[in-house]
């Protein structure tokens, strides 16, 4: 099982990158009724902000990403996880956009998550962490943006969770953004999602090394479960074609079976990996929270069970896309998306983009996804005369 | 932008476009590539959107950033509300529903006015194919053969005109076109409009 360097997940205060403190005047009013008075948001930026501060893009990342879009990461040294969308020339174009990426509210890649010091204990907050939702994380977000002296966001994208974020965003302060771009996302946590997210967390809980959440003070981290919580996840982020094309029923480094254990299939043996390094980078608890925020995520219920609700009135321009083999957010998710906001009468355009890739197309090389994020943009821009002023190096 | 390629558009959405006010609100249903939707928001300041079936056309819509959402207007025009829009057209579509006659309550429904062209199916030509040669008829407003066609619904200017006088839709403005483009109101002589228009082109008032 697992191999790690056993300090690897809890050197995140030590990341590089930008950190800004809140709540110590004015704290966060959770969702679940807890206010977090003393908390870190740590973010990164790409781009200029322009003159009048119009060309602001927030990205909103998924369960497992980080603020490290378009940059190599500092404890995995692995490419940015959105190297073909943002970056000089890309889709979300760091040549016109300045692009914010902050790691979400109980994170734990810089901002205050499970993992960090319970100001009020001087202890690890362990499951003593309040639990948060993807309100939560758009607040802080929003608190950010404020620090940052921005009034209104050009846009805001996100993939998955970030998807998530991208609806929360276009609920709570329509009036702050132009545009919203959720991407491979639903308007609520579906019964199978939720499911797997529960074999994961049981996974985690089931190690004995979990020491009931409190591993820290044991000098332990719970590392084979959450690599078998990865490993189950990884599963639902694939297609059963793109399984079948990269591994199909391969051996891994030999020509029998072993008639045993071993990873005698190169899926196994991929899958093992994805595992490992998984928990060299990542929090247990974390995982947990952030999981349970996406499981409550139900984004119609705070609007009478009406999704249009959500929507009265919108000026924001929606673009929402899917991906044919994705099983975890089908397009039938996202069409729910979309009829809420045409009986909305919002402005919306959507895409469903043939891939056999399953969920993880939205990170992958999809041209066509990326020719349509980037006219898109293009056409809010023109439409909010952003061009003009673009490019002035200001 | 691609906007030299899309300066001129076809002969019977420009009509369409003609019939269009300035700065006013519009639902293109089944918008192809969005020629019209640009052709509008360039040229009449119109606030625009799309509903396009195919993958092909919507991204092309889309990446020119034109506001079209992939979907299929038999099903999904329950979802917009009341009389969300100026104008909802439906260009050379309304043969290929299942339900037409819903697909144009829904149109005068979410939209003040709708406007819909048509093939005309008692075009001389199409009579003659049918007439003389036995053959289901191919034209150049009809261009698929009957096993191949996305068209389960043709009617005749005549069969429109009585459609819209049974559902109580007013027709403000209605045109044919002969094959060479030229146009012809269809007031004028109803005979000869139903059996020399290839194609028509109606505008529709509650």
């Amino acid at each position: 099982m697992p191999t790690h360097d056993t300090n690897a997940a809890g050197k995140s205060q030590d990341l590089p990158g930008h950190h800004v403190h809140f709540g110590r005047e004015a704290p966060l009013r959770l969702d679940c009724g807890v206010d977090l008075v003393d908390f870190t948001v740590a973010y990164q930026t790409y781009g200029t902000l322009n003159a009048d501060k119009s060309n602001a893009i927030v990205v909103c990342h998924a369960l497992t990403s980080d603020q490290f879009v378009a940059e190599p990461h500092p404890l995995t040294s692995k490419p940015g996880w959105w190297r073909l969308m943002v970056g000089p020339g890309l889709p979300i174009d760091t040549d016109r956009y300045f692009v914010i990426c902050s790691n979400i509210l109980g994170g734990c890649i810089g901002t205050t998550g499970p993992q960090d010091v319970n100001p009020v204990t001087g202890k690890p907050w362990g499951l003593d962490f309040p639990v948060i939702t993807i309100a939560d994380m758009v607040r802080a977000q929003a608190m950010l943006v404020d620090h940052l002296g921005i009034d209104k966001l050009f846009a805001v994208i996100g993939g998955s969770m970030g998807g998530m974020q991208v609806l929360e965003w276009a609920a709570l302060f329509p009036e702050r953004m132009c545009a919203a771009l959720p991407i491979a996302t639903a308007p609520r946590h579906s019964a199978q999602n939720i499911a797997f997210h529960e074999v994961g967390r049981q996974a985690i809980m089931a190690d004995p090394d979990w020491h009931g959440g409190d591993y820290q003070s044991h000098d332990a981290r719970p590392y084979r479960g959450l690599a078998v919580a990865r490993m189950a996840a990884h599963i639902t982020y694939l297609s059963e074609q793109a399984l079948t094309r990269k591994f199909g029923r391969e051996l891994q480094d030999r020509d029998e079976v072993s008639w045993g254990f071993d990873a005698d299939f190169q899926v196994e043996s991929y899958l093992r990996h994805q595992g490992i390094t998984f928990v060299d980078r990542f929090d247990a608890n974390s995982y947990l929270y952030i999981t349970r925020a996406m499981d409550y995520f139900d984004l119609s219920k705070r609007y009478g069970g009406v999704l249009a609700n959500a929507f009265k009135g919108t000026s924001v321009r929606f673009c929402v896309v899917s991906f044919s083999s994705d099983w975890l957010y089908p397009t039938r998710e996202s069409r729910a998306i979309v009829h809420a906001l045409n009986a909305a009468g919002a402005n919306v355009s959507f895409v469903e983009i043939s891939s056999d890739k399953g969920h993880d197309a939205f990170m992958l090389d999809e041209p066509d996804f990326h020719r349509v994020v980037a006219g898109f943009l293009r056409g809010c821009a023109e439409y909010h005369g952003l061009n003009r002023n673009l490019g002035n190096g200001a | 932008m691609n906007s030299e390629s899309r300066k001129s558009i076809r002969v019977d959405l420009q009509i369409i476009a003609d019939m269009i006010e300035t700065g006013s609100r519009v639902l293109d249903v089944g918008c192809e590539h969005g020629a019209l939707l640009d052709y509008l928001r360039r040229f009449k300041r119109v606030d625009g959107r799309g509903i396009e079936l195919s993958t092909e056309g919507v991204k092309e819509s889309v990446s020119h950033g034109l506001s079209v959402v992939q979907g299929d207007a038999d099903t999904d025009l329950k979802d917009y509300p009341d009389d969300a829009f100026d104008y909802v057209v439906l260009s050379q579509t309304l043969q290929a529903m299942r339900e037409p006659k819903a697909v144009l309550g829904h149109m005068m429904r979410i939209g003040r006015s709708a406007i819909v062209s048509f093939p005309n199916f008692a075009h001389w030509r199409v009579r003659l194919q049918l007439g003389f040669r036995g053959r289901m008829p191919v034209s150049q407003s009809m261009p698929h053969q009957w096993y191949e066609t996305p068209n389960i619904h043709f009617c005749t200017i005549r069969d429109f005109i009585v459609l819209c006088a049974e559902m109580g839709y007013t027709i403000e403005q209605s045109i044919a076109l002969d094959g060479s483009g030229a146009q012809r109101g269809i007031g004028r002589s109803f005979f000869l409009a139903n059996l020399l228009g290839e194609q028509a082109v109606f505008l529709l008032k509650k």
